[in-house]
């Protein structure tokens, strides 16, 4: 009989495996995140023998619970006996793998991939090579899509004729009835074909790559082109033209914009596995009919490429390449009928820049620079003024500023309030690459403006926005240009504005150090602790709160605990509080 | 996976830009929309004690997106009733002077939101969702298998081909009609069966889509109830040949509940519009419902084990003591009786601004659309926060204002059954168009267009209307199109654009009208009945307007070797034709007509004055209120299954043979 310290010990174990059934999913959740407690009371043996039995049936329950059951088994390996055993965690994996969730399913997969590594050769011949042929055998499609995903895995560790199996088995998967089994060959068939010796790459892999790429499904066809990435980087040079470019050539040609979006999507990839010959003479002109495509969806992918594509030509005769066959399309790209297309180009058109050189980004880039500053979508003119760092490091700003500024004023009043938050958010970086003088000159009225604005969210950025620039600019120049208008807005007769100088205090505070803050700020601060409105006096106490570490004891003991023990007093109940907040 | 097009972010909710339009009928929407399916919690107790084996208990674990669904009801109740109360308080008023003697009233109540709240206190008394199927209930259900050898229907004569040229027979009768209730505990039961019927009758029992999932094992019926059930054939057994392939209750469950859209103030009504099932993916089966607004999936699973054993009680529940506690137990799982399971597995919400009429899965297995008026959508199965929209007719966008401008609207829209990148949707004018998805991401450029051209000479008021395209079918080949309008059903080539293959008239309700098939003979000498006949369509299709028939959406359907086609018509009655005989078959679905096993007669309709036969049906009888929206085919097989208001009728052929 096992004594009262045995029943306590029990006791939280025994609660766990009830809960394993618990109405509460929670609960059930709970308990399986748990599995391994449970695992290590009962022990290795019984472990073995009743917990994963249960387990294996067990597949009735929600999605998450799934989920995590699939996840713990994946360590389970020394839970239920090591190495030796490891097989026995399979079959409760494997009735995982077959469940409608794909998510479940992914997992389960995972983690089979993982003790598939816990396997001795003789185990993985045994055990595990028998689950993986009962799966791509199975019923069901969902058994078969899982199955995909664990041939790579075990084929390096298996013998000569069980290799065979597992190649005639990939084979059948390939040209399975249901597309969502060939989609989930097609996905794997680049790590398959890593996994294989050479020669099987030529003999097995080429024909079914071959036959996914021209699949009657373009959701197939569309994964052949991540395949082909792969399968590209594996093959000598010279086979690359025969046995990999004709199916290539055709997918950057696909009848469905869907397969040509892909290989617009994937472009860089492609080029760096195909080197730079088959790149100069075959998909330089791929790319160009992609950037020209009808459908603006790969337009916006082959755009949005544009300058990886650039950077990535052989050095050689890149320049040439770029001006005389590259360049004229994005010429045409920046006067697209699509927005997204615009933009995707916007973001990564700068680049070209550090490319060409200045001579040829003052003749050919800055123009289109200019014509996409002056874009109609918002998202555009955006996407340019973000990435200005790129041409200044070439050509200097200075080229751009004259159109530079009426953007960004016409940004700045922008109707939509995200768009004037996210010029905002630049304005630190034009500030740094414009000058003092320019932004004084410039730009100033805007970012007081902003303070102003009807939108919350824009005057706390513009608040913040002053702090960096201040960080940028100095102590000396904050003193001279922005204190004094925030200083102003003290007197404004909208609270809010008025509000508006306590936040920018407070923020700026820091950053413009002890003696502006004392001399100017301070007794400002002080004087609106008598505003009639008690969210200024209110905020007042916080901002004093926030700015006494940067102010001498002498100021605080004279000047602001005066304040603050009279707000203590105020009649309003906020502002005592925040008052008290602040002695304390 | 990538999809293009327009993409929708769905929480965010389309700007509320214009009441319910296009939905003419809006009177009779107006009708079932008041009535709450099922009551809110707690369930009411049963009076109905029908319950069959399969049938699993009401307490379905809810979705969290059902519990809301619930608040939805009890809301809908104050306000849902309001906007319309001119025409609830008809119907009130009609059962009003019943209810008053059960009820209690309460003087601070208006007198209408009383009735109101009666009304639903009535409704809550009514069953659970019944089709109520325990065979020694439901004498038209009666399973063979309980009936002695020799009580049992001799097998029905082998008739003639001439005789009975589709000899179907109905294998089973499912309903849920009144009349077989018993209705036990008490409150209102000192009424009489027939006041009661007035006020069942209406409500949610009434069956709006009909569907046999992919090997035709399995038939799903939704009602406007919101409830779904299905049914599963029995396999054949040698003893019993009778009892073949009889479609029993499988499971019944409740995919949708009242909602009320706060932003627009509309009532969303549970009506299931659409039902389509998945591919099968496993030992799982999953389904789609939908209503105006909401598309759910569905997974209907069996189970028949169950964990026994607890540490720290025992099966009833009761706490041990824990100092027997001395070893830990392990559940062990023992086989039990089969129940199935149906839980909801994804909700696609917020896309759809107006109703949505169709559903399709693509036969890539990972997509669907979904069709309103004005757009359709894609989905992928197992993402619910994001859909792209296919198509969008132009005035969503251009004049969201101005919705008088309105010309067109789509009707249904389907999947190629083999070509996971085609498309094919039909619109208000009678024109079909076929769709690419490959060509581009927004399909507003169909690649065909099929339409006929239209008779000058016979245009009116009524002609576009009645060339609405209600309903439109993919063959299983993917070689044709069949599409219902109001008077005729056609069978067009995918490679004809300019006119239909084939035309078949249906006849809905004057045989008259349609008896001078080929016009072109000795025109000038028909001159005259033409006229007439044109004449009395008119005045016919006047009637039809006023009562509102003339907006019914009749469905289509192709047999599992597109040979045959069927269609629904008035008084019950369906047609059949057969595309290669030309033969055609009018037959009645009623309950007095078509008894179990036995064969069904042809039926016809004959005009107002002329000759009769016996058995015919004078067009003047024709019930109207009684019409046969909704029929599926079995898919491989000779079996149908005929929705006639709240009965589901299953007919099998009875030669076991090709109908022709």
């Amino acid at each position: 009989m096992a004594g009262a310290d045995g029943d306590d010990s029990l006791y939280p174990i025994a609660v766990l495996i009830d809960e394993l059934r618990n109405e509460d999913v929670q609960l059930r959740l709970n308990s399986i995140k748990k599995l391994s407690t449970i695992a290590l009371a009962l022990g290795v043996e019984r472990t073995r023998t009743e917990l994963l039995p249960f387990l294996t049936d067990t597949i009735y329950d929600e999605d998450e619970v799934l989920l995590a059951l699939a996840e713990q088994l994946g360590n389970f390996t020394m839970l239920v006996g090591g190495p030796e055993y490891v097989h026995c965690l399979l079959p409760p994996l494997e009735s995982l793998a077959t469940v409608e969730e794909t998510v479940v399913r992914d997992k389960a997969v995972e983690s089979l991939r993982k003790i598939s590594q816990e396997h001795s050769p003789v185990d993985l011949e045994v055990h595990f090579e028998p689950l993986v042929k009962r799966l791509a055998s199975g019923d069901w499609f969902t058994s078969r899509t899982s199955a995909c995903g664990l041939f790579s895995v075990c084929y390096p560790r298996v013998s000569s004729t069980v290799k065979a199996e597992i190649r005639q088995h990939f084979r059948t998967l390939c040209s399975d009835d249901t597309p969502m089994v060939r989609r989930a060959a097609a996905s794997k068939l680049g790590e398959f074909a890593k996994v294989l010796e050479l020669e099987y790459v030529k003999t097995d892999i080429i024909p079914l790559f071959t036959a996914l790429a021209s699949d009657e499904q373009d959701s197939v066809r569309l994964l052949a082109v991540e395949a082909c990435v792969s399968i590209a980087t594996l093959l000598p040079q010279e086979d690359l033209e025969t046995l990999v470019m004709p199916t290539l050539r055709q997918a950057a040609e696909d009848k469905s914009w869907r397969v040509r979006y892909m290989v617009a999507d994937k472009f860089s990839e492609l080029q760096k596995a195909v080197g730079p010959e088959i790149t100069k003479n075959d998909l330089v002109p791929a790319f160009q009919n992609l950037l020209k495509d009808c459908e603006a969806e790969v337009r916006a992918a082959a755009a949005n490429k544009v300058k990886e594509f650039c950077e990535n030509l052989p050095e050689d005769n890149r320049e040439q390449i770029i001006m005389s066959h590259i360049l004229p399309c994005v010429k045409e790209l920046v006067s697209d009928t699509n927005q997204h297309v615009k933009s995707a180009l916007a973001s990564v058109i700068m680049g070209l820049s550090t490319i060409l050189g200045k001579d040829n980004t003052i003749e050919h880039l800055l123009p289109l620079f200019l014509t996409q500053l002056k874009d109609e979508c918002p998202e555009v003119r955006l996407n340019i003024i973000s990435n200005l760092d790129c041409v200044n490091e070439v050509i200097g700003i200075r080229q751009l500023s004259q159109s530079l500024l009426p953007a960004i004023v016409e940004l700045a009043e922008d109707a939509k309030w995200r768009v004037r938050l996210a010029i905002i958010e630049y304005m630190p970086l034009l500030a740094g690459q414009l000058g003092v003088e320019f932004f004084d000159e410039k730009l100033n009225t805007l970012c007081m403006a902003w303070l102003i604005d009807h939108v919350y969210a824009i005057r706390e950025a513009a608040t913040s926005n002053l702090t960096k620039l201040v960080e940028k600019f100095g102590a000396e120049w904050a003193q001279n240009t922005i204190v004094p208008k925030v200083l102003g807005m003290a007197n404004d007769p909208n609270y809010l504005h008025r509000m508006t100088t306590l936040f920018c205090i407070n923020a700026l505070s820091e950053a413009c150090g002890q003696e502006i803050t004392t001399k100017q700020m301070l007794p400002v601060v002080l004087k609106m602790s008598n505003d009639q409105v008690a969210n200024v006096r209110f905020n007042v106490a916080k901002s004093l709160q926030k700015i006494g570490p940067v102010l001498d004891s002498n100021a605080l003991q004279t000047e602001v605990k005066p304040v603050l023990e009279k707000l203590a007093s105020d009649s309003d109940m906020d502002v005592k509080y925040f008052a008290q907040e602040a002695i304390s | 996976m990538v999809y293009g097009g327009v993409h929708l972010i769905l929480p965010a909710q389309d700007a509320p830009r214009c009441a319910p339009v296009l939905r003419r009928r809006r009177r009779a929407a107006a009708w079932t929309l008041c009535w709450p399916a099922s009551p809110p919690s707690p369930p009411p107790p049963p009076i109905c004690h029908h319950h069959h084996a399969a049938q699993p208990s009401r307490g379905l674990p809810p979705s969290p997106l059902m519990g809301e669904d619930t608040d939805a009801t009890l809301t809908l109740n104050h306000h849902g009733f309001l906007p319309d109360h001119n025409y609830v308080t008809e119907v009130v008023l009609g059962v009003a002077p019943l209810l008053l003697k059960g009820v209690q009233t309460d003087s601070r109540t208006p007198p209408l939101l009383h009735h109101l709240s009666m009304f639903t206190s009535v409704l809550l008394l009514t069953p659970p969702p019944l089709y109520p199927i325990d065979p020694p209930s439901q004498p038209e259900a009666l399973s063979d298998s309980k009936v002695p050898e020799e009580l049992r229907p001799s097998c029905p004569p082998l008739s003639t081909l001439e005789s009975s040229p589709r000899m179907l027979s109905p294998i089973q009768v499912l309903c849920s009609d009144i009349t077989t209730l018993s209705l036990e505990p008490e409150p209102f039961a000192s009424y009489t069966e027939g006041l009661f019927s007035i006020l069942f009758f209406p409500k949610a029992d009434i069956i709006s889509t009909v569907e046999f999932n992919h090997t035709g094992e399995l038939l799903a019926t939704g009602d406007k109830g919101g409830r779904v059930v299905i049914f599963q054939r029995e396999p054949e057994s040698k003893s019993e040949p009778f009892s073949q392939g009889e479609y029993n209750v499988y499971s019944t469950f409740q995919s949708h509940e009242p909602e009320f859209d706060y932003l627009k103030s509309l009532e969303i009504e549970e009506k299931i519009n659409k039902i389509r099932w998945l591919p099968q993916q496993n030992a799982a089966h999953f389904l789609l419902s939908t209503n105006d607004k909401t598309i759910k999936l569905w997974k209907v699973s069996e189970r028949d084990k169950r964990p026994e054993g607890y540490n720290l009680k025992d099966e009833e529940g009761r706490i041990k003591d824990i100092a027997t506690v001395t070893s830990l137990q392990v559940p062990v799982l023992k086989p039990m009786d089969l129940m199935v399971e149906v839980s909801p597995r994804r909700v696609f919400a917020n896309a759809h601004t107006y109703h949505v009429n169709s559903i399709s899965v693509n036969s890539d297995y990972e997509t669907y659309m979904s069709a309103d008026d004005l757009r359709i959508n894609l989905w992928h199965l197992d993402i619910t926060d994001r859909s792209f929209s296919l198509f969008l007719s132009d005035i969503v966008d251009i004049k969201p204002a101005n919705m008088e401008d309105l010309t067109e609207v789509i009707t249904a829209a389907e999947f190629h059954p083999l070509h996971c990148n085609l498309f094919v949707y039909s619109s208000s004018k009678g024109t079909l168009r076929l769709c690419d998805m490959r060509e581009a991401a927004l399909c507003d450029k169909h690649s065909k267009l099929f339409e006929e051209p239209e008779d000058p000479s016979a245009r009116s008021f009524f002609s576009e209307i009645i060339s609405s395209v209600s309903d439109v079918k993919f063959s299983h080949s993917g070689r044709y199109l069949l599409t219902r309008d109001y008077l005729t059903a056609k069978v067009w080539d995918l490679n004809m654009e300019s006119k239909p293959l084939e035309t078949y008239q249906i006849r809905v309700f004057v045989h008259v009208c349609c008896e001078p098939e080929p016009l072109s003979d000795a025109a000038v000498s028909h001159c005259k009945t033409l006229f007439h006949v044109h004449d009395y369509l008119r005045s016919k299709l006047c009637s039809l307007y006023e009562n509102d028939c003339i907006f019914d959406k009749f469905e289509c359907a192709w047999n599992g070797s597109d040979s045959v086609i069927m269609t629904g018509a008035y008084n019950n009655f369906f047609r059949m034709f057969d595309r290669h005989t030309k033969r055609d078959v009018t037959l009645e679905a009623s309950r007095e007509s078509s008894k179990p096993r036995a064969v069904l007669k042809p039926r016809r309709v004959c005009a107002a004055g002329g000759k009769r036969r016996k058995d015919d049906i004078s067009v003047d009888s024709l019930d109207f209120t009684k019409k046969i929206l909704h029929t599926a085919w079995h898919p491989n097989e000779n079996i149908i299954a005929i929705a006639a208001t709240n009965n589901l009728y299953i007919f099998q052929d009875k030669l076991n043979s090709e109908m022709h």
